[in-house]
């Protein structure tokens, strides 16, 4: 079992959790991420690394609230323990002096761009980020982010913060002005927002990376439900990634297999929702 | 009592299995083959005739002592038949629901060439049961010998090394890197087949016995490599390392139309419903979608496990008039899975289209399933295998009316555990390189066995693997002699 020593609300959707995991945190790297699993009924959820302490033995994770398992999830507390906690998966981010970079993270997104964008400026690239929300209660670890770039933009869709843009505009912007200079993009965040800025970088013929959000099962290769069509072929994003080329991905076809299990999702939510007004009735 | 007569025994007709009916086990996954009765079980034992030179036992990979353990249920010795049986197999209860004894003892017992010949699965579950049941015959640790082994993967080929290892006094770990040992046994075949609170009881058993170390979520090659494990100043410091990882990577047919939604490897399509018991869904958080007319591609043991899974998922959730097939591109006499699982599946009423083969899957406007071009096959020479090899007839192109497709098309290793194991030299389509008899591989203190070394194969083929494997890494840890040297 694997303990939650400490929780933050970072928005009314948004956690945070440090879990004690001493053997995950020692081969932790920026990039990777785990599986965990609430109970003995629990589905297995990957979520992305979004900090470690190897002294400590701890891992952070960010969630959204967005289904079933993420909602029970949200209401543990320090103290509690999940059944499966396993990890480090997938392969760890490439990191190199590139010169300058842009790092974009949208929504939970930040969470896992900011190890990334912190591992860049330590390896001595100039490193520009935007970071975008629906609006501002769903914005977080602005600070974090402004501590590891060396500019940082920072947007809402609904302009309750920050400017009121797309993170696709201010991108458009800084591969217009940086033009030749910048030599990577980094994107994590929604599928339909890393679609946008592939779409966005690829005139400009910067390589861009991605981190993919796929659904999983054992995230060890085992399964190929988490497989992704590539230019090149289908690779499986937990073992093969999860960051890939997103000039090379089929964006339609990886939406469509989000949405696959949407009717489920929903039962489950419903379910769950039913339980939780049951036990506060008593 | 008096003896029977060679003649009398062999009047006496082979003993059926007790079976839930076919139409009331569709709508369930409880067990199929309820199992012998202590009355079944005396009439079944009483057809052997304890030949003098006994085949049965030659057609088992683990050299089951076979007439000793049926010897002893014929006299009502239940200890003495566990005894027997352990010396050899330490899960009796598994291999007893899973082996395909028509090709291995049953196929070599004197009676068989009447067609009848001895239940020895039927005996053997029989006996294994009753050991779960009662433990009269634990498994005994020998004297503690500082040396310490690890044992990756924890499936019959891993779990038979780690007892045989511990069983001589040495510190196993086993690392397996899913939340539930047992490796196929749990993830890969269903309950109604293999009851997972078996394949629980026979390792828990095994493991309390010898205080066997069972590490859950741990993935070698990530939280520690083959290197790491053997480091004796920095890393874990294992004397020797087994490596029973199987070969759990699914392939796809290289057609178009594969990455639709509702395309699935039948590894994944198991997953959701046995280890993550998909079928009780919303109870279990994990959705598993069934559709209305399911194809099944291939016709081993995993296709008939995927289509029945389908079959019972349909009737769970009234899906009236819904179909599941196999499509399978060689003929009847061809097919790999067990003969009782085939039986099994035709009484349910899975269709069993032969002489087929995918050529594209078509998929509609929102990425989903749709339909499937096919085209039919004839047998034409045999290939290596010794097969007849299926060769596609011209312009016999037709469609097939599916909205799921299971991929049933064998697997291979999974690279992961490989990652800086330097020296593990393997065959370029990704099994280990290892010593038939001894286990060896080509990277010191190392050994494999199982699905790893043979690709996709048997429950009791990965027993005996590991069971070898252990023989030889006890004689190098008693002897300190390295045969890498
Ligand atoms: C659906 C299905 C039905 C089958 N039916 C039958 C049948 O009826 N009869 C029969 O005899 N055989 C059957 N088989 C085949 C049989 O199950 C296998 O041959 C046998 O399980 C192989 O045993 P193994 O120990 O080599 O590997 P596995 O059982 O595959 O176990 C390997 C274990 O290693 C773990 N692992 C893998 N990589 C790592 C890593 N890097 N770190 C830690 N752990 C790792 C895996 O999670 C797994 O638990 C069936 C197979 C399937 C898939
Ligand atoms: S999650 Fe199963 S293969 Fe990636």
């Amino acid at each position: 079992m694997y303990k939650i020593l400490h929780k933050k609300v970072l928005s009314d959707v948004n956690k945070l959790m440090v879990v004690s995991a001493p053997d995950v945190a020692r081969k932790a790297q920026a990039g990777q991420f785990v599986i965990v699993r609430i109970d003995e009924q629990g589905e297995r959820i990957p979520l992305t690394i979004a900090d470690y302490d190897r002294e400590a033995g701890t891992i952070t994770i960010i969630f959204q609230e967005v289904g079933k398992s993420t909602m029970h999830m949200g209401m543990l507390n320090p103290g509690d323990e999940f059944a499966t906690f396993t990890g480090p998966l997938g392969h760890e981010t490439e990191v190199e002096n590139y010169g300058t970079v842009v790092c974009v993270g949208g929504g939970v997104g930040i969470a896992p761009i900011y190890p990334i964008a912190r591992a860049l400026k330590e390896a001595g690239n100039r490193v520009l980020s935007i970071i975008g929300a629906r609006s501002k209660e769903l914005l977080f670890w602005e600070d974090r982010m402004r501590a590891v770039s060396d500019e940082l933009v920072v947007c809402t869709d609904d302009g309750s913060y920050g400017r009121k843009a797309l993170v696709t505009e201010p991108l458009k912007e800084m591969l217009e002005e940086h033009r030749g200079e910048i030599t990577r993009v980094w994107a994590i965040g929604p599928a339909i927002m890393m679609k946008f800025v592939a779409l966005t970088t690829e005139p400009f013929e910067v390589p861009t990376i991605v981190s993919l959000n796929t659904i999983m099962i054992d995230g060890t290769g085992m399964c190929g439900g988490c497989r992704v069509k590539l230019k090149e072929g289908a690779k499986f994003v937990c073992a093969d990634g999860p960051e890939f080329d997103a000039h090379q991905v089929d964006w339609d076809l990886l939406l469509a297999r989000q949405r696959y299990y949407l009717d489920e999702e929903k039962r489950a939510v419903e379910q769950w929702e039913h339980k939780c007004r049951l036990e506060a009735q008593g | 009592m008096t003896e029977l007569t060679n003649r009398e025994r062999m009047s006496i007709p082979r003993q059926a299995m007790p079976a839930q009916e076919a139409e009331a086990r569709r709508t369930n996954f409880d067990e199929v083959a309820l199992g012998f009765t202590m009355e079944l079980v005396q009439q079944e034992a009483d057809r052997c005739l304890q030949c003098k030179r006994p085949h049965c036992v030659d057609g088992c990979p683990v050299g089951v002592l076979i007439p000793q353990f049926i010897a002893a249920l014929r006299e009502g010795d239940m200890e003495g038949a566990v005894r027997a049986m352990k010396e050899k197999n330490n899960l009796p209860a598994i291999c007893g629901r899973v082996c395909p004894q028509e090709s291995q003892c049953e196929v070599k017992c004197v009676l068989a060439k009447k067609g009848e010949p001895v239940a020895i699965g039927r005996l053997e579950r029989f006996v294994g049961d009753y050991e779960l049941a009662q433990r009269t015959c634990p498994l005994e640790r020998g004297e503690p010998t500082g040396k310490r082994v690890a044992v990756v993967g924890s499936g019959p080929a891993g779990l038979t090394c780690a007892v045989d290892v511990g069983r001589e006094g040495h510190e196993v770990v086993i690392f397996e890197s899913l939340h539930a040992p047992g490796g196929v046994l749990v993830y890969g075949i269903p309950e109604f087949r293999l009851p997972k609170g078996v394949v629980q009881a026979e390792i828990d058993y095994a493991v309390e016995c010898l205080g066997i170390e069972m590490r859950l979520d741990a993935v070698i090659g990530s939280l520690y490599t083959l290197n790491e494990l053997l480091d004796q100043e920095n890393g874990a410091g294992f004397d020797a390392i087994f490596l029973g990882t199987g070969a759990g990577l699914p392939s796809f047919m290289r057609i178009p139309g594969i990455n639709y939604n509702g395309v699935v490897s039948a590894n994944e399509f198991l997953t959701r419903v046995n280890l993550m018991k998909g079928y009780l869904f919303p109870e279990y958080d994990t959705p598993v979608k069934v559709g209305d007319r399911v194809a099944v591609v291939g016709a081993g043991n995993v296709a008939m496990d995927a289509a029945r899974c389908s079959l019972r998922l349909q009737a769970l959730r009234q899906r009236e008039g819904a179909e599941v097939h196999i499509v399978y591109r060689r003929s009847a006499a061809e097919v790999p899975a067990r003969a009782e699982e085939v039986h099994h599946a035709e009484e349910e009423g899975i269709i069993f289209d032969f002489l087929t083969n995918p050529i594209e899957i078509y998929g509609d406007e929102n990425g989903n399933v749709c339909g499937m071009r096919c085209i039919r096959m004839e047998l034409g020479e045999p290939d290596d295998s010794g097969r007849r090899r299926p060769i596609p007839i011209e312009g016999s192109e037709f469609d097939m009316d599916v909205d799921m497709v299971v991929m049933a098309l064998g697997t291979s290793p999974n690279p992961l555990v490989f990652k800086d194991a330097g020296g593990l030299e393997r065959f370029k389509w990704g099994t280990v390189i290892a010593d038939e008899e001894t286990g060896r591989t080509t990277k010191p203190r190392v050994w494999a066995g199982g699905d790893v070394v043979t690709g996709a194969a048997t429950v009791i083929s990965a027993m005996g693997a590991g069971k070898r494997a252990a023989d030889d890494i006890n004689a190098f840890l008693r002897e300190g002699i390295d045969p890498w040297a």
